[in-house]
């Protein structure tokens, strides 16, 4: 019991001083059936350091890890190599054990790095304004649909057959109470986006319509058209951003129009992590910040003139508007937000462009030669650092084959579609700089000998 | 150790006035002011040496980037030295006390960010095969246990990202179990002292909020809560302990009383922390509950998050959690995550969030968990109980303790603004108490009363520690009892003066400019 510092003198001392006879004095107001006054069956007794250690490790050594094998896993999670400093920088305890902050006098420290994040964001999806972070992409992406429901009052989202359907799903689920309606549909293992096919579909019902960008099977399709017929009908037009290292290398949703952009910030400074935790990225044009989800940071000044920063515009949240506010969320993603933040700041200009560029081209080598496997066939002739591949076989089992193998090949369109006939022999491959030519190699062979 | 005592800690001073000294940097010795990254850096500078890549034809089509991105650079050194010295303007638990009542900051041991940051859970992607994340199923299957042991529960919904979404997915599930039997109820109760979040969360979900008021005492007035009771209330929200601190001695009467009547109860779990090991949600008849990873088990807040909310649910319930699930089958765990994919699972009222949680977050809080036991977390409740009646006692003769007479408090304990003098307000103690060298606690919540201070110890801190922030508190009172004009102005030795909050938000200023200030000045 090393975390707790009181010893049995102290406790003696404190009941003398509260009054109390014993400490069951203190939980008097707990029904008598409602004590548990033994010990709880099922659960074992404390553990020392060591005991914890050699159990989490143990539990840990089953499983593959990314880094150890060749691997082409995205699909909306990415590895990336993160610079040690992120980790050392987020790990001191003034940003590590600091709360929400509240008291801006002693969070400037907090507070002057979100102010630095929105603007990094802003700049990165190219928009006027963003928040101080959400919970993931796929939340992010939820709260932006019910903002366009508020600033348009509209409830029809139209969504790109080339979102991300985990992002689909939780929009649906949401939609379910809520009244929206979404329109969707799986993709098809086309070259280009269903981009015409979206603004065929706008009318004026149509809150938003939300694209993915680069889309669910790799694929880039310029916005600008779609964001013009959404604002002929009074839609908003979200852009969803999963891989944002693609910003370095493709031209930014919000300079194409977007009124919106939401995105999944994992790949700078965070980490796979299994799913989470993530950091939802969250731009929009400056005419609809009153309508924004989430917590927001400002700059202002003290009482002697110096710029200081607080979070503002609080009167939409929660803890003030009550059932009025824009949005249930009362925390963000600080930490994420802060390795995101301190990633891009290691980069800047030069080196975001420089990783993009990596990431595409290494890419491009590793279809050019995946491609030159018998049954591989490419499905988009565009794309960033992520593609799909058409397989002669169906694609999941392969998978599993592979994994067998000791190479995580990618993820199998019948694994996020699973009722789609049409999608089984899909294969997303994503390449970033982590993939060496000796991996794509491994699985170019590996693919042979499947397929074959 | 003998050095701190209820006065603090008072080394020899000196007495020249050179603080108020101007220097020529801004800077103050080891108070250092840092300018901003896009102040300092530029577009070609960078602090990353990127690998040598297989290099391939470029397939951007026409998209590819042609106007720059507005990115300042900072090399390694300039990095470190920035985000090091933005670190040392924030307070953090590691500090010192942090007594942020209904937000629980307690010590974030080392050990839980040593096992989050094993490869085989930091560096593993959430959609490899499941056989190749036996381990990772494992964990959460073992947390998911402890869970529902500890709260007497039949189930968890891991998923959730925070509390917040966690009453998302409680009020969810409440809905959907409505709807599977037909019944289209309109309106979830809220007790006036609840949690902003409640409210907000159950108008999302499409209800009908409606107050329900606390007795003088500061419970939830029972007897208004029946007669509102009817055939339209899906649901009842309340917190317990409660934000007054104190224990909700009747739930299981109103959770008898909401059933009869057709509804569901859902519990704020926040406050966990103060019963764990001692009460089971279960045995009050609660059917969903979310847990605050972050408070109850330790995980860091990190300046705002990540949080992690699990959502534990009673028998009826359990049909309607969200998806995936982690489940033990005779070949290992098994994730399930296809809608409507087993017959069990049929109507899982949906997916809240693209992957399966708080992973990082799962990994610390079982890391604290298993390092307590079930022995240790049971005196965790008792020591978090007994600090903050600690605290209660320490402080009530000096500042007012409106609910001090209602009952032992739980995990906090609550002051109002009562008897400062004419003209000062909590939040000027509160500015006080960082000139002290503590961080404020929870000020003007709850709204049930007027001007609340909210402090919750949490079983991390020692007496000795308490003392003297009972010390700091109690002299911080005294002078806003005198009336004491220099306590309008603090902090004084903080980071930054009082800060214009008015000023942000009638002129935002939220993304760097250049020359911000005269923008924001006009």
């Amino acid at each position: 019991m090393r975390y707790l510092p009181l010893t049995t003198d102290d406790r003696s001392a404190m009941l003398a001083t509260i009054g109390a006879a014993s400490i069951d004095d203190l939980f008097v107001d707990v029904p008598q059936a409602a004590r548990l006054d033994g010990p709880i069956h099922g659960l074992p007794g404390h553990a020392s350091e060591l005991a914890v250690e050699r159990h989490l490790t143990a539990l840990a050594r089953k499983n593959t890890v990314a880094g150890e094998v060749p691997f082409f896993l995205g699909c909306g999670a990415y590895r990336h190599h993160v610079p040690a400093s992120v980790d050392h920088l987020i790990q001191r305890g003034e940003f590590l054990t600091a709360y929400t902050p509240y008291q801006p006098e002693i969070a400037q420290g907090t507070l002057q790095m979100l102010f630095e994040f929105q603007t990094q964001v802003a700049r990165l999806l190219g928009t006027d304004v963003a928040n101080a972070s959400m919970y993931d992409g796929s939340t992010a992406c939820w709260e932006a649909i019910t903002m366009a429901r508020r600033v348009t009052r509209k409830a029809k989202a139209i969504v790109s057959s080339g979102l991300h359907p985990h992002y689909v799903s939780v929009a649906n689920t949401m939609a379910k109470f809520t009244g929206d309606v979404l329109e969707t549909a799986a993709p098809a293992l086309t070259a280009e986006p269903d981009t015409a096919d979206l603004i065929a579909r706008i009318d004026d019902d149509t809150s938003c319509v939300v694209v993915q960008y680069p889309d669910i099977l790799g694929r880039i399709g310029d916005l600008s058209e779609l964001a013009a017929a959404c604002q002929a009908k009074k839609a908003l037009l979200i852009a969803v951003v999963t891989e944002p290292v693609a910003l370095g290398a493709i031209r930014s949703p919000g300079e194409m129009g977007a009124d919106i952009v939401v995105g999944e910030g994992q790949s700078l400074g965070v980490g796979l992590q299994f799913g989470g935790p993530y950091v939802g990225l969250f731009g929009c044009k400056e005419k609809y910040v009153r309508q924004m989800p989430g917590r927001l940071c400002g700059q202002t000044q003290d009482a002697e003139g110096k710029r200081g920063f607080v979070l503002t515009l609080s009167t939409r949240e929660q803890h003030i508007r009550r059932e009025k506010a824009t949005s249930n969320i009362c925390t963000n993603s600080g930490l994420c937000a802060l390795a995101f933040s301190i990633h891009m700041t290691l980069l800047g200009e030069k080196g975001l462009r420089g990783l993009a560029q990596a990431n595409h081209l290494a890419a491009s080598a590793a279809a050019d030669r995946l491609t030159q496997v018998a049954g591989v066939e490419l499905v988009t002739p565009t794309f960033f650092n992520e593609f799909t591949l058409k397989l002669s076989k169906e694609a999941r089992p392969v998978v599993r084959t592979l994994a067998d193998r000791g190479i995580l090949a990618g993820v199998s369109l019948g694994r996020l579609y699973p009722g789609a006939d049409a999608l089984q022999n899909g294969l997303v491959v994503a390449v970033t700089e982590t993939a060496t030519a000796d991996d794509v190699e491994a699985l170019a062979g590996a693919l042979e000998a499947v397929l074959a | 150790m003998n050095a701190i005592n209820q006065s603090g800690w008072k080394p020899e001073m000196g007495s020249g006035d050179t603080a108020t000294a101007a220097t020529f940097t801004g800077n103050r010795a080891l108070m250092l002011e840092e300018a901003l990254i896009f102040e300092i850096g530029s577009d070609t500078t960078c602090g990353v040496d990127l690998p040598e890549t297989p290099r391939g034809a470029s397939r951007l089509g026409s998209l590819a980037r042609a106007r720059p991105i507005g990115l300042p650079g900072l090399s390694e050194p300039e990095t470190v030295r920035h985000y090091t010295r933005l670190s040392r303007q924030n307070y953090g638990i590691d500090l010192g006390f942090f007594p942020l009542g209904s937000c629980t900051m307690k010590h974030n041991p080392r050990l839980n960010e040593k096992m989050a940051r094993l490869p085989g859970f930091a560096d593993i992607h959430p959609l490899q095969p499941v056989d190749t994340v036996q381990g990772a199923l494992g964990l959460i299957h073992e947390l998911q246990h402890w869970l529902v042991t500890l709260t007497g529960m039949d189930s968890v919904a891991m998923s959730p990202k925070a509390g917040a979404h966690g009453e998302l997915c409680g009020i969810l599930a409440i809905r959907a179990a409505l709807e599977a039997r037909g019944d289209a109820r309109q309106v979830i109760l809220v007790p006036e002292s609840a949690h902003g979040t409640n409210p907000a969360t159950a108008a999302f979900a499409g209800y009908k909020v409606e107050d329900v008021p606390a007795t003088p005492e500061g419970r939830v007035d029972v007897a208004a809560l029946k007669a509102r009771l009817g055939p339209d209330v899906a649901g009842v929200m309340i917190t317990n302990p409660n934000t007054c601190g104190l224990f909700e001695r009747d739930l299981r009467e109103i959770s008898d009383m909401v059933h009869a009547a057709g509804g569901f109860v859902y519990c704020d779990g926040a406050n966990f922390n103060a019963i764990v090991g001692r009460v089971r949600p279960g045995d009050l008849g609660v059917d969903a509950m979310h847990i605050n990873l972050h408070k109850t088990f330790s995980t860091p807040h990190g300046g705002g998050g990540p949080g992690s909310g699990p959502v534990v649910f009673s028998k009826a319930l359990t049909p309607f959690a969200p998806l995936p699930f982690v489940e033990k089958t005779d070949e290992g765990f098994a994730l399930v995550e296809e809608e409507n994919a087993q017959d069990h699972h049929a109507s899982a009222f949906g997916r809240m969030v693209a992957f399966h949680g708080q992973m990082g977050m799962f990994t610390r809080a079982l890391s604290y968990i298993m390092s307590h036991g079930a022995d240790g977390l049971r005196q965790v409740a008792e020591d978090a109980v007994l600090n903050a009646n600690y605290v209660l006692r320490s402080l009530e003769g000096t500042l007012d303790a409106p609910f001090a007479a209602s009952g032992p408090c739980m995990h906090e304990a609550l002051f109002s603004d009562d008897n400062l003098a004419e003209g000062f307000s909590t939040l000027d103690v509160a500015k006080g108490l960082i000139d002290e060298g503590f961080h404020p606690m929870t000020v003007y919540f709850p709204l049930v009363v007027h001007g609340a201070m909210l402090v919750e110890p949490t079983e991390t801190e020692s007496k000795a520690a308490l003392d003297q922030f009972i010390g700091a508190l109690r002299s911080v009172a005294e002078r806003a009892k005198a009336g004491d004009p220099s306590l309008k102005s603090a902090p004084h030795f903080a980071p930054r003066r009082r800060l214009d909050e008015t000023l942000a938000a009638r002129k935002p200023v939220l993304v760097w400019k250049d020359a911000p200030l005269a923008e924001a000045a006009e």
